[in-house]
């Protein structure tokens, strides 16, 4: 049940200088912080991302959302709200277990939204959280795929449920939901198969 | 190029693609099924790959394709051809050099590196095919990790034969949950996949299937404990390079029955020779 917007009022703030270009280094980012969790990269330098959006996410946006992906806008972001539907033509629902993107502030509890399922878990949310900061704050071993040993990841504003909700999401598995993390012009990754301890 | 977007791709199909790219890495094994276009090659000539590689592929990158380990073969050629005229990027020959390889069937003998990303051309990405031909139930059994009938499979080999009879295309276990296709590279090459520091992203046009092995990822390929997985190599040494460690092709010279072996990787093998390696034929 996606609300589409009666009217889309023109955002003033572009999107990528370079369509292209921006979009491909920002997957290229992405991808790798994937594929090797917690590794931090730069995402979104440059951009003119609109308030509250920190330019990392709004690469991401521009980068990965488009009119296939359902998304679910936290309230506190909703201010890029013309923005997002300007310059991604994504359609907004309004129940976060229906979006196929969550973008949002703080962590939603995760079992709300989708998870895909065993023979398509594929189909299991991407939540792209916006923080504080990337590399401080409360400190976390992460082991899984992607790390040839297990490494120190830092993060401020996961919350204090955190490793507690992302050790749920973790026995889901293949289930699950993958989250991608921004601050500032940073971006990093925990995927679903990587294994969270609190230091 | 005039008239097609960098890398041949529109912006949707590219996203489209790459979404399914960052969820095969974050379900390492699994397959993840993708709206596969048609690409101006026809399916079989590596067209999953080519989608692959156009979606991950920046104005930076530079860019290998081997097809069974060399560079100078057809289907390497017109790849690296149609790179180097829809993206205009760099393209090489030397392994080291490359920052993305796109391969058919083989991994390069050169360790890849964390900077390298490795795109294989799948033919057909269910590694349960040919013992259950329907994707319903192939779909289920991989849900439900119910990988009974392949164990069967290479029991009823080693029953029979005395070996798994397995050469290429060799089933592996991808993070000890997904049994997945390595594609059809020869078995000597699946000790490679294991804990490889380069991404592995596996693109099948026709199955319309994207997979990945993320780096440091256990891939174990299957056996038994008494029949451990043992990788096939020709007993011979290199004709052109002398190497006794590199995967050989078999090469037929004339009519009277006379063969030599040489590398299946050029690369490697001509950085060898550049060394001064010399084998009986150089």
């Amino acid at each position: 049940m996606s609300v589409a917007p009666a009217t889309v009022v023109p955002p003033d703030r572009p999107g990528f200088a370079d369509p292209v270009a921006d979009a491909q280094a920002t997957f290229r980012a992405v991808l790798d912080a994937l594929a090797r969790p917690g590794r931090i990269h730069p995402a979104g330098v440059g951009l003119d991302a609109p308030a509250p959006l920190a330019p990392a996410t709004a690469a991401l946006l521009l980068t990965l959302v488009d009119p296939d992906t359902p998304i679910w806008l936290a309230p506190a972001l909703a201010a890029a709200r013309d923005w997002i539907v300007f310059h991604c033509g994504a359609p907004l629902v309004a129940d976060p277990g229906a979006a196929a993107f969550v973008v949002t502030t703080e962590l939603p509890p995760l079992d709300r939204l989708a998870a895909g399922s065993d023979e398509a878990p594929e189909a299991g949310a991407s939540v792209i959280l916006q923080l504080a900061a990337l590399g401080t704050g409360p400190r976390m071993r992460l082991t899984g795929p992607g790390l040839a040993a297990p490494s120190l990841f830092a993060a401020t504003g996961l919350g204090a449920g955190f490793v507690a909700a992302w050790w749920a999401n973790r026995a889901l598995f293949p289930r699950g939901i993958d989250l991608l993390l921004c601050a500032g012009t940073e971006l990093a990754a925990l995927p679903r198969s990587v294994s969270v301890e609190a230091l | 190029m005039n008239g097609y977007n960098f890398a041949y791709l529109d912006e949707q199909t590219k996203r489209m693609i790459r979404r399914a790219i960052l969820k095969a890495v974050a379900i390492p094994g699994h397959q993840v099924p993708f709206a596969s276009r048609e690409m101006p090659l026809p399916y079989g000539w590596g067209t999953g790959g080519i989608q692959v590689t156009a979606s991950i592929l920046g104005r930076e990158d530079v860019l290998k394709v081997i097809d069974q380990g060399a560079d100078d073969t057809t289907n390497a050629v017109s790849i690296r051809r149609f790179f180097a005229a829809t993206a205009g990027v760099q393209t090489t020959t030397r392994t080291a050099d490359a920052s993305v390889i796109q391969t058919r069937h083989r991994i390069p003998e050169a360790p890849l590196t964390e900077q390298q990303i490795l795109v294989y051309q799948v033919p057909q990405p269910e590694p349960l095919y040919r013992l259950e031909p329907s994707r319903a139930e192939t779909t289920r059994m991989h849900a439900l990790a119910e990988y009974g009938a392949m164990h069967v499979k290479l029991y009823e080999d080693i029953a029979r034969l005395g070996q798994v009879a397995i050469s290429y295309d060799y089933p592996v276990m991808v993070n000890g949950r997904y049994l997945t296709s390595p594609s059809p590279i020869p078995a000597f090459d699946n000790p490679k996949l294991h804990r490889m520091p380069a991404l592995q992203l596996f693109g099948a046009g026709r199955e319309k299937r994207i997979y990945a092995i993320p780096p440091y990822t256990d891939v174990r390929s299957l056996d038994f404990e008494d029949h451990p997985f043992r990788p096939h190599r020709a007993d011979a040494a290199c004709a052109l390079c002398g190497s006794r460690q590199s995967y050989l092709d078999e090469v037929v010279t004339d009519n009277r029955g006379g063969r030599m072996f040489v590398c299946s990787d050029t690369d490697h093998c001509a950085s060898r020779r550049a060394a001064g390696c010399e084998g009986v034929a150089a």
